[in-house]
């Protein structure tokens, strides 16, 4: 019954795989897919603090922080590019967006 | 350690399903709220996992500035979501193979890896006694230390994000009339008071 470090990895590839999940599902909306890459980026936090506390060292939370920090970063860039598009644009729908031609 | 394994669960698992809620919600703003009921229990996990301190910051950080930049921007912009939503259930075969697939694939990893013993180093930092040292504690004393220059680059990519962001967003309007004090401080009386004669019962 003990909880180790198994369980907290199978919480955490679950977490990742609804992100995936989320990504493919909402494949017009360009918000939901941040909020996924967003809870992908937790999962990859939780593996982090895990094996942290699995392995008696600190460095992974203080790399868990830098994960937090560059999430955080990404979803401010990310929603001032959403807004900017949104405003020339009128449209947030991903098939929407060719201005590059890519 | 009976309770411990309980509140683990109940995170866990109101973790997960707030998460599969936040892909599939209808309605962006009931996403939005979903993810912070997930970042909720990401915390009460780190919590169990005995980091506090990030537990803290996750609140303070996803919940207090992402989410809710998330949230403004969802009510700022006037998108019809129901149109955004087609194609979700065309999508779903496709999207959920993948994931299956993935899923399968983290999960044998989680069940089969053994550390290498050439890995086994033991700790770089090792986390102190906790009844001794507290984990914000243990936490600052390595950060501002050994990783200094982790939180310095910390510090600039934030620095970065936000200028950026006040970049992108800025916008200069056209015909808008803004105050100029060296204008208005330059006027003289003769450019700005006219003397006229007016002729008695006459008007100007």
């Amino acid at each position: 019954m003990a909880i180790g470090l198994a369980h907290y990895l199978v919480v955490a590839a679950i977490l990742f795989t609804l992100g995936i999940f989320g990504i493919f599902l909402n494949r017009k909306n360009v918000i939901i897919i941040l909020m996924s890459i967003e809870l992908m980026l937790l999962a990859v936090n939780i593996n982090l603090v895990a094996f942290s506390t699995h392995l008696g060292d600190l460095v992974g939370q203080v790399f868990a922080m830098l994960v937090l920090t560059v999430a955080a970063a990404e979803a401010a860039i990310g929603l001032a590019i959403l807004v900017v598009y949104f405003r020339n644009r009128g449209s947030i729908a991903v098939e929407d967006i060719n201005l590059m031609k890519g | 350690m009976i309770i411990q394994a309980l509140a683990f669960y109940l995170f866990a698992a109101v973790m997960v399903a707030a998460a599969a809620m936040v892909i599939s919600a209808r309605n962006p703003v009931h996403s939005v709220l979903f993810l912070i009921l997930a970042f909720f229990n990401a915390a009460g996990l780190f919590v169990l996992m005995g980091a506090e301190f990030l537990a803290m910051i996750l609140v303070v950080v996803y919940v207090g500035a992402v989410a809710v930049l998330f949230l403004f921007v969802v009510m700022m912009l006037d998108v019809d979501f129901a149109a955004l939503r087609q194609g979700f259930l065309r999508y779903l075969p496709v999207g959920g193979a993948i994931g299956l697939i993935l899923l399968a694939e983290l999960v044998l990893v989680v069940g089969a890896w053994v550390a290498s013993p050439e890995a086994a180093v033991g700790p770089i930092v090792p986390i102190p006694d906790p009844a001794r040292v507290t984990n914000t504690h243990a936490l600052g004393r390595i950060l501002y230390t050994r990783y200094v220059f982790v939180f310095q680059g910390a510090g600039l990519v934030l620095l970065v994000a936000m200028i950026g962001a006040i970049v992108l967003t800025l916008r200069e309007r056209v015909g808008v009339r803004r105050q100029v004090v060296a204008d208005q401080i330059r006027r003289t009386r003769a450019e700005s008071v006219e003397l006229v004669d007016a002729p008695k019962r006459g008007g100007v």
